[in-house]
């Protein structure tokens, strides 16, 4: 009588809260009754995703609606947690052990005599990693996802090998991860914790996730939050201290371990996993820029990472690698990356680069036929897909409707490159009206459209992104040469700086890239006003040999570009006379005015 | 014996002196091809750059070889692109070990009977997707640079056409990195001696005819290395020159390097034409074609 009404609250709760379609169940074990929901067709491979703390299963509700489409999706709530019983007595019922006799009885229940992919967040993560190194589940795993939580064991040798031998270095990371670990301490506080939860704490919980954490309102945290935390905390009582004071030495993993390091998490110190790949030989690693909610934040970027490597377990080929050789391939893997201008010269580099980070690449030009090209090899470098689109960026209907087309077949663009730029030199007196509006239609104004119309797309999904421009040196260095340019660029950086500045707040970075002299194929497109064509054509070849000579690559530009989307850089001057001018804008901007006042030996 | 100077002279005087001169050449770099590929079907996973090198050296040397332009390469992995080259020491083979999937390239340049041939052959370990389009994409430069050459346009010219090529086709120029960047440079029969030393790699011989065509150019106006400097602003010299476009794209280089025969022939087909239509590369081409 009493379950039937639960079950029928907890329904309209879980529909509520996403969970939408899911088929409950109830598992006995170890004294206590777990909650399991089931998402998905039953004969698709199973993925179990465990929750963490203070958090029930429905933490997960937005990526485990999006794995239902391609696999079993199996979530359970821990024990004291969300609609699962408590053991009885609290202290000594939350062991490892017992976390893993559950999760034993969970996987025999739902996939029998099939292995589980595996995937935890937070403590969940902090289990799983029992589940993954102890003997008992050997074959009963087939993959493991871990993202913000360290194996208690792990940790504990990470602690003892630099307290044995503390250099300044180790020193300091230890220091820098006892910082972020006061929750902890508080935890182990008698009562204090439980009160907490009960009274204001969990009250304002869910906006304190809001603000600190930007996790998006709607359905989570769930109403259970005050129990699932006051039990929760015996999970740290029953755990930390005797694992962290004892840990394990034999704590490798059976099966292969997928690592995703979110690099914005306040509670977890990117070098808790610096030695894991002792532990977990094949270590996949992914590098996610958020915070710790990674689960709310980022299901889309999750469920790519977690349905890639479950397929690659799933299909068992060798020879096909998880993750691309390039640098950065941890961070760009699968992303959706569009370059424009990407025909030659710095967006095919860009583009290249990212093909080679594994992210999958749109390569938009004017020139239908080196777009394609600039596809077809990033195909062959490792991008997983990459199209070429035929678009002019200065016209803003058909930037529109690329963005749709984007929208409805590739998804959401995550990093967008608006790269495309043509030059024009002669005096200001010189330059026409006509010259004006062609430079900046394209300089300027392909930007405005690519920042505003894929900005917008990638704004309303909310899942984070970056924007990149590439302005020029010529932004802060001002020549009598190249007036309406390096107008153009100078608007392209201060806008990338608004911009930055506006968007920062959702978890897109806006970064604008300062080449300098690059040996691209821009100076043989060039226009030279007031000058004859053949005077005109002289001038070109003139300064392609120029450039040719100072040989700055583009490739290097574009490796550029990938680190200051890894650190999110605002300005980033590339070559040493683009680095020396941006300084010199600094410190002595007349001694730039003098140079501008030089007319260049062409 | 012939001092073979120029080719142009026997062109126009005896056609019989010709085709026995060409068939000397021919049958150099057919030999030096043979060679290739002998050494190419032996690699195997953890051989050097030093060993294999030395591989070509010993097989042409048992065939009769005594005499170099220049001793054979061997560059393996992303030394094929040149990645990092900084001083022309960097060239010679390494310890570089050679691993499943990697591309390689044999550069190789014997005298043989006084004829001189310098031949490269790209080749890769096992399947390697991004070094069978580089060695596709290089059709199109063995087609333009015989085209332009038939056009007599000036041989700067022709390289920035060859490099503008290589950056349409979103590669790199890596034939740059050679000594003087060239994509080409002259050579010639040389007299055969009973001692031949090298320098540098290089048989001093044909050191010493490189550096009088080198004279006698800079005395007319022109030069035997065909570089993207203002030294080479004329049109093709008569003679045969060894041309090596060498394509790289992010860390895999590819090349061939063939005689291009140029004439002062008026007409166009034989003004200029490749030595041998019959070398692994274009049998490659032509059976891509077919399938």
């Amino acid at each position: 009588m009493n379950t039937g009404r639960e079950e029928g609250q907890g329904q309209d709760r879980s529909r509520r809260q996403g969970l939408q379609g899911a088929r409950e169940r109830r598992v006995r074990t170890g004294g206590v009754e777990l909650c399991v929901a089931e998402l998905g067709d039953a004969a698709q491979p199973t993925v179990m995703l465990v929750h963490g703390y203070p958090d029930s299963k429905e933490v997960w509700s937005e990526v485990a609606q999006r794995l239902a489409e391609r696999f079993h999706v199996v979530l359970y709530d821990v024990r004291g947690c969300g609609r699962s019983t408590a053991p009885k007595p609290l202290r000594g019922g939350f062991t490892l052990e017992k976390l893993t006799d559950d999760f034993l009885a969970v996987a025999d229940a739902v996939s029998p005599g099939r292995p589980v992919h595996l995937v935890g967040h937070d403590w969940g993560s902090v289990q799983a990693w029992e589940f993954a190194t102890v003997r008992r589940t050997e074959g009963l795993i087939a993959s493991f996802t871990s993202m913000s939580g360290p194996s208690l064991d792990h940790f504990g040798q990470w602690i003892k090998k630099r307290m044995a031998r503390p250099t300044p270095r180790r020193a300091a990371q230890l220091l820098n991860q006892g910082a972020k670990s006061w929750y902890v301490y508080l935890l182990h506080t008698p009562k204090l914790p439980e009160l907490a939860w009960q009274g204001p704490l969990g009250k304002r919980w869910p906006k304190i996730l809001q603000r600190v954490e930007k996790v998006p309102a709607g359905g989570y945290p769930t109403p259970s939050l005050p129990t699932d935390a006051a039990h929760g905390a015996w999970l740290y009582r029953d755990n930390v201290l005797p694992r962290l004071r004892r840990p394990r030495t034999d704590a490798y993993a059976h099966c292969p371990v997928q690592l995703i390091t979110p690099t914005g998490d306040a509670f977890l110190s990117q070098r808790l996993y610096d030695d894991l790949e002792q532990w977990a030989p094949q270590l996949v690693r992914r590098t996610l820029p958020a915070k710790h909610w990674v689960p709310r934040t980022r299901p889309d970027q999750l469920t790519s990472w977690i349905t890639e490597f479950v397929t690659a377990q799933e299909e068992g080929d060798p020879a096909k690698k998880v993750v691309a050789a390039g640098p950065y391939a941890d961070r760009f893997g699968g992303q959706l990356v569009l370059v424009t201008g990407a025909a030659s010269g710095i967006g095919r580099a860009t583009a290249f680069a990212f093909a080679e980070a594994g992210a999958r690449i749109i390569a938009v030009d004017r020139d239908a036929e080196g777009a394609a090209r600039t596809a077809d090899m990033a195909r062959l470098i490792g991008a997983p897909q990459a199209w070429g689109e035929v678009v002019d960026v200065a016209d803003e209907a058909a930037m529109e409707k690329l963005a749709d087309k984007v929208d409805a077949e590739y998804g959401t663009v995550d990093v967008l490159v608006n790269n495309a730029g043509i030059g024009l030199s002669g005096s200001f007196l010189q330059t026409t009206t006509e010259d004006w509006k062609k430079v900046l239609d394209v300089n300027l104004w392909g930007v405005i459209h690519g920042c505003r119309i894929f900005g917008k797309r990638m704004a309303d999904r909310g899942q984070g992104g970056h924007i990149v421009n590439t302005a020029s040196a010529a932004a802060f260095q001002p020549s009598k040469v190249l007036p309406a340019y390096s107008t153009s660029k100078a608007a392209v950086l201060m806008l990338s700086e608004c911009l930055r500045a506006e968007l920062a707040g959702q978890g897109i970075g806006v970064s604008a890239i300062c080449p300098g002299l690059v040996n691209t194929n821009i100076t043989t497109t060039s226009r030279f006003t007031g000058v004859s064509a053949e005077e005109e054509k002289r001038r070109q070849a003139k300064a392609a040999r120029m450039y040719g000579m100072r040989n700055y690559p583009p490739e290097k530009v574009a490796d550029a570009v990938l680190r200051a989307v890894v650190r999110n850089q605002a300005v980033v001057p590339v070559t040493p006379e683009a680095r020396g001018a941006h300084l010199m804008s600094r410190f002595t901007p007349r001694a730039l005015r003098a140079i501008a006042r030089i007319e260049p030996p062409l | 014996m012939a001092s073979g100077t120029s080719v142009s002279s026997a062109t126009s005087a005896d056609t019989a002196g010709l085709t026995a001169e060409l068939r000397g050449f021919r049958e150099v770099q057919r030999l030096a091809y043979d060679c290739a590929e002998a050494v190419a079907a032996q690699l195997k996973p953890g051989i050097t750059e030093r060993a294999a090198a030395r591989m070509q050296r010993e097989w042409l040397r048992e065939r009769g070889v005594r005499d170099w332009f220049h001793l054979p390469f061997a560059w393996f992995g992303d030394r094929t692109a040149f990645v990092n080259f900084r001083i022309p020491l960097q060239f010679f083979p390494t310890n570089r070990a050679l691993e499943p999937g990697m591309p390689f390239i044999l550069d190789m340049a014997p005298v043989y009977k006084g004829y001189t041939a310098d031949i490269g052959y790209s080749g890769c370990l096992g399947l390697n997707p991004v070094h069978d389009r580089l060695l596709a994409d290089l059709e199109a430069h063995r087609e333009l640079i015989l085209r332009e050459v038939r056009e007599r346009r000036p041989l700067r010219e022709i390289y920035e056409d060859v490099e503008r090529l290589m950056v349409r086709q979103g590669h790199a120029n890596r034939h740059r990195a050679y000594p003087f960047g060239v994509i080409a440079h002259k050579i010639d029969r040389v007299r055969e001696r009973r001692w031949s030393p090298t320098l540098f790699g290089f048989g001093t011989q044909s050191l010493k005819g490189l550096a009088s065509d080198a004279l006698h150019g800079h005395r007319d106006g022109w030069s035997p290395l065909w570089s993207p400097y203002t030294f080479s602003d004329h049109p093709p010299q008569p003679g045969l020159w060894a041309v090596e476009p060498h394509l790289g794209f992010r860390g895999t280089g590819a090349k061939f390097e063939e005689i291009l025969v140029v004439t002062d022939s008026k007409d166009p087909q034989e003004s200029a034409f490749w030595l041998d239509d019959d070398l692994p590369h274009v049998r490659r081409w032509q059976e891509e074609k077919a399938a």
